[in-house]
């Protein structure tokens, strides 16, 4: 059986061989503290296998991702000048190898595409071939792998060094942005242990008008996306806001459709997540990819849509759960 | 409600612009304490929700061979192939039509087949730059426009995921809603009828983003237009800005 934790392995071990051309990099002025980030958090992806499975305390992993936090927070890290091609080469190759280079790129959605129809209905003696419930983590990763043998065939590339080198350039330009989503589903757990989410509740609770249909769905649909904008996640706050207002007021009290209340419920919660800094895997860390300036440009790009959408699925709650 | 003060810290942070990382350590050691958490229950807390929330960094995986297919030209094949296609494939078409392919594809449960990093960098974003380059006749975007261009590629993609994704009734958000209901409420609801009722807001979401990729044509018409002004009276400053910016 292919297990998530496999490709978890790949990644960890992709970090620390970056970072180990890290540490040799005389290009870059922050050497030692790039490389000791990096280096750290490959590592940090094997010793959470033990923690998953709770064999290792979790305790020394929490004390690692303090150490990441200053690494980054106070600028410890930096990039290299990557060794690679300039556009005028690049034109060059481009012309010569011309739509073959989208072969190995549309690798990525054609394998994770089999690895979802097709191979996760496979069986080996009863077992299934992909673990159970991480189909897309393993569709993905195959397809990256895939898509990396298939590439230096396409472009006739025979130094692994070249694809570790050019892909650590697009690390390094990332930056400690790539942690950023998991620091937020860390805090994310913060607060639920410390009971945000209850608190939030009960202040919702307090302002909730008495028997008004409108009042009350938009309280429920502002409510999701409100929260989702504080916990960075429409997930974190959908039980918070169903047991405060959706489930006894709109659905008990007032009759309504449980699934078109939730479903759409759940799709205001997502219009918080459009606008929010704090869901950064989706806002800040595309920012960081395409090397834009303005760290919030994706988010003011999102915002519009995602306050017309809000006033939809209120509309949609309104007019036809009920 | 002294535990909201750690959600202070959060927006307090992000609104002055410090570094990220240091306002969610600081906000999650403060929102624990003040929760009264022990300092060993914050490091695990931290240790272990760091383990169950790697999935989220698993893009990084498809990095070596973006940046191996970057190196040998993918984005500037890209840009060639948009040309090909002539002036009638603008910026805000181009982005309309991936924005359908990403619902679409994402309601039959393909979510991770596009993204940031698979997909909007070394194609999509140099595919609708390379579209409003055509206006200023392959002369290189104004920083603005292009920040404005690339954003809009970004948005694009996630709009398009999240008013997908709830069509298809294996996705986590659709499974989270059956899990807790019926385990709280004592009550049955099916994946597949809160995936039909996904159906409406996935509709609504593409007429209104949309219409405003539509939009978006005219509006880097006029900022282009601006820019150009600017830039004839100023004509060393405007060049100054480096068209390869995106590729290193």
């Amino acid at each position: 059986m292919i297990k998530s934790e496999w490709f978890f392995w790949l990644v960890g071990a992709v970090f620390m061989l970056m970072a180990l051309q890290m540490v040799t990099d005389r290009s870059n002025p922050k050497r030692l503290g790039t490389a000791s980030f990096w280096g750290l958090l490959g590592a940090c992806f094997f010793y959470s296998s033990w923690v998953t499975d709770k064999t290792l305390p979790a305790e020394p992993l929490g004390v690692a991702v303090l150490v990441l936090i200053c690494l980054g927070g106070f600028n410890r890290t930096s990039k290299g000048v990557p060794r690679t091609t300039g556009e005028e080469q690049r034109t060059k190759l481009a012309a010569r190898f011309g739509n073959k280079l989208f072969i190995p790129a549309l690798t990525i959605p054609v394998v994770a595409m089999l690895c979802a129809t097709l191979v996760s209905k496979w069986k080996i003696g009863g077992e299934p071939v992909l673990e159970d419930g991480s189909e897309t983590i393993l569709g993905l990763g195959i397809g990256a792998v895939a898509a990396l043998g298939v590439g230096m065939w396409v472009l006739r590339e025979r130094r692994v060094t070249v694809p570790l080198d050019a892909g650590r350039g697009l690390l390094e330009a990332m930056g400690w942005a790539l942690l950023l989503p998991q620091l937020l589903a860390v805090l994310g757990a913060i607060f639920e242990a410390a009971g945000v989410g209850t608190q939030v509740g009960k202040v919702t609770e307090a302002i909730l008008p008495e028997g008004q249909r409108l009042a009350a769905v938009a309280l429920f649909c502002v409510g999701m996306a409100v929260f989702t904008v504080i916990m960075g996640n429409a997930f974190a706050a959908f039980p918070v806001m169903t047991a405060a207002v959706g489930w006894p007021v709109l659905i008990e009290q007032m009759n309504g459709n449980a699934a078109a209340i939730l479903a759409i419920g759940m799709l205001a919660g997502f219009c918080g997540t459009l606008v929010t800094p704090m869901a950064a895997n989706f806002n800040i860390v595309p920012a960081a990819l395409l090397e834009l300036k303005d760290r919030y440009g994706p988010i003011k790009a999102q915002a519009p849509t995602a306050g017309a959408m809000l006033v939809c699925n209120i509309l949609l709650i309104y007019f036809f759960a009920f | 409600m002294i535990v909201l003060l750690g959600v202070l810290v959060v927006i307090l942070g992000f609104a002055t612009r410090r570094n990220p990382l240091l306002v969610v350590g600081v906000a999650g050691i403060a929102t624990g304490l003040l929760g009264k958490l022990s300092p060993v229950e914050i490091l695990r807390t931290f240790g272990e929700s760091f383990a169950s929330s790697r999935s989220v960094t698993i893009f990084a995986i498809t990095l070596p061979v973006i940046g191996l297919l970057e190196r040998n030209g993918l984005q500037q094949q890209a840009r060639t192939l948009i040309g090909k296609f002539g002036a009638k494939l603008t910026t805000g078409r181009f982005l309309t039509l991936y924005l359908l392919v990403r619902q679409v594809t994402a309601a039959v449960g393909l979510q991770t087949i596009a993204g940031p990093a698979q997909s909007v960098r070394p194609m999509i974003a140099p595919m609708a730059e390379a579209a409003t380059e055509r206006r200023t006749g392959g002369r290189p975007l104004p920083e603005k426009v292009r920040e404005k261009v690339r954003s809009h590629a970004a948005g694009t993609d996630t709009v398009g995921l999240f008013f997908g994704e709830d069509c298809f009734l294996a996705i986590g958000s659709i499974l989270l809603i059956t899990g807790l209901v019926n385990s709280t409420y004592d009550t049955h609801l099916e994946p597949l009828h809160l995936a039909l009722w996904a159906i409406p807001s996935a509709v609504c979401a593409f007429f209104i983003h949309g219409g405003r990729l539509l939009r978006l044509d005219r509006q880097l018409e006029r900022e282009l237009v601006t820019a150009n002004a600017a830039m004839t009276v100023a004509d060393e400053d405007g060049d100054g800005n480096e068209s390869g910016a995106g590729v290193k």
